[in-house]
């Protein structure tokens, strides 16, 4: 690992003060694939902004019908959350298969989003529950959040402070996981609210995206039969190692008809 | 290039107070191993995968090759070394691998006996399908998991006594 310079605050101001004033800093929430990236010395950022002691991160409360996460709630802390589990069920088994235990015990929301890795699975959850990114600048809806292979709206120093969802009627989130780092291979999360069904995909493409043909599909009919009727084109659609672009393909349907199924 | 940030550090490991120097880059891992000579801990992998490095911080399970030294300062650390009594009689979760050979050569070990822990102290009761699901990311390269399964199991129905 390359050698920087370490700070702790313990205030949001001071964090997001502290961004702004290094060359190259970087904000550190569970660390979970930044510390990685850095001991392959894939990252080398001059700073590492600990947002381990901003208390104003953490929480997870109500707000106008709205379920709010703060940023630096840990995978566990969601999957735990009496609240989280009262309100969408789904959001809280999906935290709770992220990873492994000990990823869960230190990766945080925040920091998931944040990072927009392609195969992450929050990014489904906040497409297809119509959630808001709260920064310390501004509101961003998750539609224009996601921008592409691990890029998101976020302005250079803007700090994620908590994610607000809408409660759906009823939701469910199904994965294929590679079986060695539990990412997903295809992620899909169907959210049925009152003015229609959003579904959204992660491990599919560049980046989770939300899938029209299959809410429309939905929307005229809420049974897995209807999702697993939809054609998916395999065109743009990921292809490494681990699954080919057909095979991804594919398991979009598969996993479309299980949610739904789930529901 | 950052300038060098070496500090002491002091926290709690296995109930004792301790401090050694180490810059902010230096891993937990690393401080246990090398600093404090607390070589239970293993390195497994280089890619944060493994678990064989798993430790308790403040009382929950992380990789320590996935957590800074500096972001320990001031907790509670505990190793496989902090276990076992003072006289030497071991845990509940060490007595059972011991006694379902939960182990073949025994580098996973350290890590699957603090997940383990973490595991058996949930509140809901553990079956084999939520033991495996638990050591997710501890990772057996003999493959040994049946008889870690059983161990893990007792251990935790032991720890419950």
């Amino acid at each position: 690992m390359y050698r920087f310079t370490y700070h702790q605050p313990v205030t949001l101001d001071a964090a997001v003060q502290l961004a702004s004033s290094t060359d190259d800093g970087s904000y550190l929430a569970g660390g979970m694939t930044l510390l990685p990236t850095m001991k392959f010395r894939l990252a080398n950022p001059s700073d590492l902004i600990d947002l381990g002691g901003v208390e104003e991160l953490r929480g997870i409360s109500e707000e106008d019908g709205r379920l709010r996460i703060g940023a630096a709630s840990t995978h566990a802390e969601v999957a735990a959350s009496a609240l989280v589990a009262d309100r969408m069920p789904a959001l809280a088994e999906l935290a709770g298969r992220i990873g492994d235990p000990a990823v869960r015990n230190r990766g945080t929301i925040g920091g998931s989003i944040a990072n927009a890795d392609p195969a992450a699975d929050y990014p489904a959850a906040l497409l297809a529950l119509d959630a808001e990114v709260i920064t310390d600048q501004r509101t961003i809806a998750a539609a224009d959040f996601f921008t592409g292979f691990f890029s998101t709206a976020l302005a250079p120093g803007e700090l994620v402070t908590a994610v607000r969802f809408a409660t759906p009627a009823e939701a469910a989130y199904q994965k294929a996981p590679n079986p060695a780092s539990r990412f997903a291979l295809v992620g899909v999360f169907v959210a049925r609210h009152a003015d229609g069904v959003r579904v959204a995909v992660t491990g599919a493409g560049p980046y989770a995206t939300r899938y029209p043909a299959f809410e429309a599909a939905l929307d005229a009919s809420f049974t897995p039969e209807a999702a697993a009727g939809v054609p998916v084109d395999d065109a743009g659609i990921n292809s490494d190692l681990h699954a080919s672009a057909a095979y991804r393909a594919h398991l979009i349907g598969i996993m479309a008809k299980r949610a739904v199924a789930a529901c | 290039m950052a300038t060098d940030q070496s500090a002491p550090i002091t926290f709690r490991v296995n109930g004792k107070d301790v401090e050694g120097h180490a810059e902010p880059r230096t891993l937990l891992v690393d401080f246990l191993r090398d600093t404090l000579r607390l070589t239970g801990t293993h390195i497994g992998c280089d890619t944060s995968q493994c678990g064989a490095c798993v430790v308790h911080l403040d009382g929950i399970a992380v990789k320590s090759c996935s957590v800074l030294a500096v972001q320990a300062a001031g907790r509670e650390v505990r190793t496989i070394e902090g276990l076992a009594d003072a006289d030497g009689s071991l845990h509940p979760m060490q007595e059972a691998f011991r006694q379902h050979h939960g182990l073949q050569c025994g580098f996973c070990t350290p890590g699957m006996v603090m997940t383990a822990i973490e595991l058996a102290q949930s509140a809901e009761p553990l079956t084999p399908e939520r033991v495996r699901e638990g050591l997710e990311g501890n990772i057996c390269r003999c493959t040994g998991y049946h008889n870690i399964v059983q161990a893990v199991l007792a251990g935790a129905a032991a720890m419950r006594q």
